[in-house]
């Protein structure tokens, strides 16, 4: 397996960034009201990622270190506004079914958390197939948590019905309190197959909350230098 | 005039619960919400920072990005002030009340990430709320985030003496308890405003 394919897999299964990393839970729990609208989120993050990933690889040794965390929101942003404008032109449906959440991209730690992580230390070719490979892994947690919420709320699979008449769905599912419960199922299950998430690993200091990670990065990387 | 800002402040808190039906700020909701006194420390921070920042995110679309017609660069002006807000806020505590700063202290910087700051300037955008409507809003937003996280914290502080099966144990079962929050706060959505 060359280091292309090694990092598309790690995006996908060994470091899932929702599933395992638990990383933007906000955008997860929100957009997955059904499969399509998990899908157009998880594209709209996979590219962005991807452009924001190349954007800084190539610019990291011009960025200087004090200002990079404004730096990358700059560029992250500016990505963010062109998808959002994209979006609004060719899938308008699809827009604002998934509304303030594109604007919002700019603050899934997903993003900022990579280009701290791996794009800034490593050539673009690299950096460009962990976004691909990050923004897979993204997209498909979306896409089945979403196919799962849709089937049991609505009774339907990608807007196509698969539950019979008969069969009244469980409303709650697509709702609000569907999206903690599928999660939190989820997670159990995993921990059940004592599969190692961030959320069973108990990093101390970290608490899946971006900015304290973000923190602890940094402190990492003056530890680093230090030695 | 006073009684359309109360009803923004009741549904910005209460039926549209910016945590429990809107998903924003789940990082910090889900990760400070081990205590009531940190979360509610929190709660006060994210009062503070919000309130401010949707005024002033109010007044710079209306008075610079509208006039030139820039609303498509309303993402990256907001999401800079707020960065700048927040480090200032931090400055300006620091110097005048060390007493506030203290107790807010480290949930100050954490709050530059928490999208319902950016979310709610965007929404007030999107809702095309006036300058005292953007600030009811903003701070009705953070009461109703306050009021989730410190009683998701009050229901942690029980499950931690309690046994629960393995695989539910962390994460799942404060995601257990937020589906039961979350059902409750549905609850608000029948109050006819």
């Amino acid at each position: 397996m060359n280091q292309y394919m090694e990092r598309i897999y790690n995006g996908i299964i060994k470091e899932n960034p929702c599933i395992i990393l638990m990383l933007g839970m906000c955008p997860t729990l929100a957009v997955t009201t059904s499969a399509i609208n998990g899908i157009g989120m998880g594209l709209s993050t996979l590219a962005v990622l991807i452009f924001s990933n190349l954007i800084i690889s190539i610019m990291r040794n011009v960025i200087p270190d004090q200002v990079r965390l404004p730096a990358y929101i700059v560029i992250v942003a500016s990505l963010v506004t062109v998808v959002d404008l994209v979006m609004q032109a060719y899938v308008p449906s699809l827009y604002s079914a998934l509304g303030i959440y594109i604007p919002l991209i700019v603050v899934n730690c997903i993003i900022l958390g990579r280009a701290e992580a791996y794009a800034n230390k490593v050539p673009p070719d690299l950096a460009v197939m962990d976004g691909v490979g990050m923004g897979l892994g993204f997209t498909i947690a979306l896409t089945v948590i979403g196919l799962v919420r849709e089937f049991l709320g609505a009774g339907t699979a990608f807007g196509f019905t698969v539950l019979p008449e008969a069969c009244e769905p469980i409303a709650i599912f697509v709702k609000a309190p569907g999206a903690f419960l599928v999660m939190a199922v989820l997670i159990a299950i995993l921990n059940a197959a004592s599969i190692s998430t961030a959320a069973n690993k108990k990093v101390e200091g970290c608490d899946g909350c971006c900015a304290s990670c973000a923190k602890s990065c940094d402190a990492e990387g003056k530890e680093e230098t230090k030695a | 005039m006073n009684t359309s800002l109360l009803l923004i402040i009741i549904t910005t808190a209460l039926v549209n619960n910016v945590v429990l039906s809107q998903f924003l700020g789940i990082c910090s909701f889900l990760g400070v919400s081990k205590q009531i006194k940190t979360s509610a420390s929190l709660g006060a921070a994210v009062i503070f920072v919000i309130t401010i920042s949707s005024g002033v995110a109010n007044l710079l679309y209306t008075f610079l990005l509208a006039p030139l017609h820039l609303e498509y660069l309303e993402t990256i002006v907001f999401i800079l002030v707020i960065a700048t807000l927040v480090q200032m806020v931090e400055m300006f505590l620091k110097k005048t009340s060390p007493a506030i700063y203290q107790a807010l202290g480290i949930y100050l910087p954490l709050i530059t990430t928490n999208c319902a700051v950016l979310g709610v300037a965007l929404t007030n955008v999107q809702n095309g709320y006036g300058f005292m409507e953007s600030v009811t809003a903003g701070f009705g937003t953070a009461v109703g985030y306050t009021i989730a996280i410190v009683l998701l914290a009050g229901i942690r502080e029980r499950i931690d003496e309690s046994s629960i099966p393995a695989p539910f144990r962390g994460a799942p079962v404060v995601l257990l308890s937020a589906a039961l929050m979350a059902i409750a706060f549905m609850g608000f959505g029948s109050l006819s405003l």
